[in-house]
């Protein structure tokens, strides 16, 4: 075997001694010699690069494209007309505020208890971050649907509650059922369990934000709590925003899972109506139209909210799209006036 | 604690330093000991700058004034007051975080990387703590945060977020925010190593106009130069050790201490 000699001058001289590898360059690549070939050079018209692969591949998706909406249009199996029909039915529009009230509730109690999960876990008190630690671990672990039927069937368990001293005496009563209903026992379910996967979501965006901010707002002497909320917080949403919303998005949808309630929102009405009529598809397309619209109105809400926590991050913030389109139309008027200028 | 206040040309109120005493400090990391038994007296007014190697000690020693750091054994007080401890029986208790914080609004903190709050305006970063950690009316701070941002030239920049200023104007609007909550003393940690060359003048002149005005500094910078022409006392530490200190005319002129020389001829 054979040992590679790699001293230092041996190394030196080797790259000294090193010729350029040519590069291989297409005809008319070459700046041509003589001052009159330089010059019509100079004078050539600059046009941007072909690319022929590009236009094959735009038009097979456009066929594809075209196959699509022809075969949803053509086969009146789809049920148009019955989705058209049932799209502002005002019983779907019940079951559409339904899921709308539940999300909102339900995001709410989630990041709310989140937050404060996140600043438990991320606290020095050790039995504050273990119970921390422990809610995640069941809360995460148990599944959504599993979760729903045990927070309803409470009323099993506990057939009071109480308000009163722990260990004591207490004060007033209520019946379970009364207090956790379809609705209560569907926002304990999606609120309790979004509040586990919030709360690492949060504790992720406070752990990003730069250790030196810590420091500074405790060397100015800022209370704690200030420290948190106007410091740490504000800096940490620029994290927290987009996988929140992609969470809340997610819960738009898990709200469907309270169907197994027979509480009334989007996805078990349109389930009741089906039920009688038999139009299947129609009802599931007019259900999903409505959460398309919803996740729809989420994903512009979290652009705005982006926008807002970059600032301070961004010398310049993005344009909004109002803002793109605006700006458009300006410059594409502005190369008509002066073409027209020109003719 | 009395602090006498005096009016600046620019009408911001400088208070005059504090007395800082540091003694017999000892702080380890691990089995590390970077700082191992400091004695540092600072006189009100007067402005110390502390040289030496990387590794020195130099940073943890501020660090402790301000209780960023916790001691070993030692204390820091500040006009006689302990820093960070209070004394039960025969033990330095440490005290609440509360507490603390109320101390540290008495010692600014300039830091290397500026620490800027990014998502608040100049002069919002300027006014932040004067309002939320000491109370005062947002009005008068408000006032008086505007004047500090004059005093450091840059008065026009108080909408400004720091990413939209250069990394001098930065570490200005540090000072100023530094100097809101009125201290007795400013510590400052290497203020001007992360600047761009061009840059550094302009923050050393506002520290050099602190100085002139009576406020109690520490400085820890490679600025040798600097360090002469505005130290009352340079210190040169090393190993965790202040090695030798006086006035800098002795000091960098002529070291007593072989490692202070082999420092000097290594930076000059």
């Amino acid at each position: 075997m054979s040992t590679i000699d790699l001293r230092h001058d041996d190394v030196q001289r080797r790259v000294a001694d090193a010729v350029p590898v040519p590069v291989p360059m297409p005809d008319g690549a070459r700046v041509p010699a003589g001052t009159t070939a330089r010059d019509e050079l100079e004078r050539l018209r600059v046009r941007p690069a072909r690319h022929p692969g590009r236009w094959v591949a735009t038009a097979a998706v456009a066929v594809l494209l075209a196959m699509v909406v022809s075969s949803l249009l053509s086969n009146d199996k789809w049920g148009w007309d019955v989705v058209g029909q049932y799209l502002t039915w005002p019983s779907v529009l019940e079951g559409l505020w339904g899921t709308v009230r539940l999300t909102a509730v339900a995001a709410v109690v989630g990041f709310g208890l989140g937050t404060v999960l996140a600043l438990m876990r991320l606290s020095r008190s050790p039995l504050l971050q273990s119970v921390a630690w422990a809610y995640v671990w069941v809360f995460r672990s148990v599944p959504l649907i599993l979760q729903l039927l045990l927070w309803y069937n409470l009323a099993y368990l506990y057939p009071t509650l109480s308000l009163g001293i722990p260990f004591g005496p207490s004060f007033t009563e209520f019946g379970t059922l009364d207090v956790v209903d379809k609705f209560g026992a569907a926002i304990l379910g999606l609120g309790l369990s979004q509040a586990a996967y919030s709360s690492e979501i949060v504790r992720a965006g406070i752990l990003g934000v730069d250790q030196g901010q810590h420091e500074a707002a405790a060397a100015l002497g800022i209370p704690r709590a200030r420290q948190q909320w106007r410091i740490v917080l504000p800096q940490a949403m620029r994290t927290i925003v987009p996988t929140s919303v992609n969470e809340i998005i997610g819960l738009v949808k898990g709200t469907s899972v309270v169907y197994v309630l027979a509480y009334g929102e989007l996805f078990y009405t349109v389930g009741v109506i089906y039920g009688r009529n038999l139009q299947v598809v129609p009802l599931l397309l007019v259900a999903g139209i409505w959460y398309l619209v919803l996740t729809t109105a989420l994903t512009i809400a979290q652009f705005y909210l982006e926008r807002y926590y970059a600032r301070g991050a961004l010398r310049t913030l993005p344009p909004t799209p109002l803002q793109k389109a605006r700006r458009a139309v300006r410059t594409s008027w502005a190369r008509i006036v002066t073409r027209g200028g020109a003719a | 604690m009395t602090a006498t206040t005096t009016t600046t040309r620019t009408g911001t109120t400088q208070p005059t330093g504090g007395l800082l005493e540091v003694h017999g400090v000892h702080k380890s990391y691990g089995t590390l000991e970077v700082l191992q038994g400091v004695d540092l007296v600072v006189r009100p007014g007067e402005v110390t700058v502390v040289i030496g190697p990387s590794g020195s000690g130099k940073s943890t020693l501020l660090r402790v004034i301000n209780h960023l750091e916790k001691v070993d054994r030692g204390f820091v007080a500040l006009d006689g007051d302990l820093i960070g401890y209070a004394r039960r029986g025969d033990s330095l208790r440490e005290l609440k975080e509360k507490d603390i914080l109320r101390q540290r609004t008495q010692i600014g903190f300039v830091f290397q990387s500026f620490n800027l709050f990014p998502h608040l305006t100049a002069l919002e970063n300027v006014t932040e703590a004067p309002v939320s950690a000491q109370g005062r009316p947002r009005a008068e701070v408000e006032a008086e945060a505007r004047a500090l941002l004059d005093r450091v030239g840059l008065a026009d920049k108080a909408d400004a977020r720091p990413r939209q200023l250069s990394g001098g104007q930065q570490q200005r609007v540090a000072i100023a925010r530094a100097l809101a909550t009125r201290p007795k003393v400013l510590l400052f940690d290497e203020p001007t190593s992360a600047l761009d060359p061009e840059l550094v003048g302009e923050v050393l002149d506002v520290i050099q106009d602190l100085a002139h005005g009576g406020t109690t500094i520490v400085l820890v910078t490679h600025e040798i130069a600097f360090a002469r022409q505005i130290a009352d006392t340079v210190v040169f530490m090393d190993g965790g050790r202040i090695v030798e200190q006086g006035p800098p005319a002795r000091v960098l002129d002529h070291p007593a201490h072989a490692r202070t020389r082999a420092f000097l001829d290594k930076v000059l």
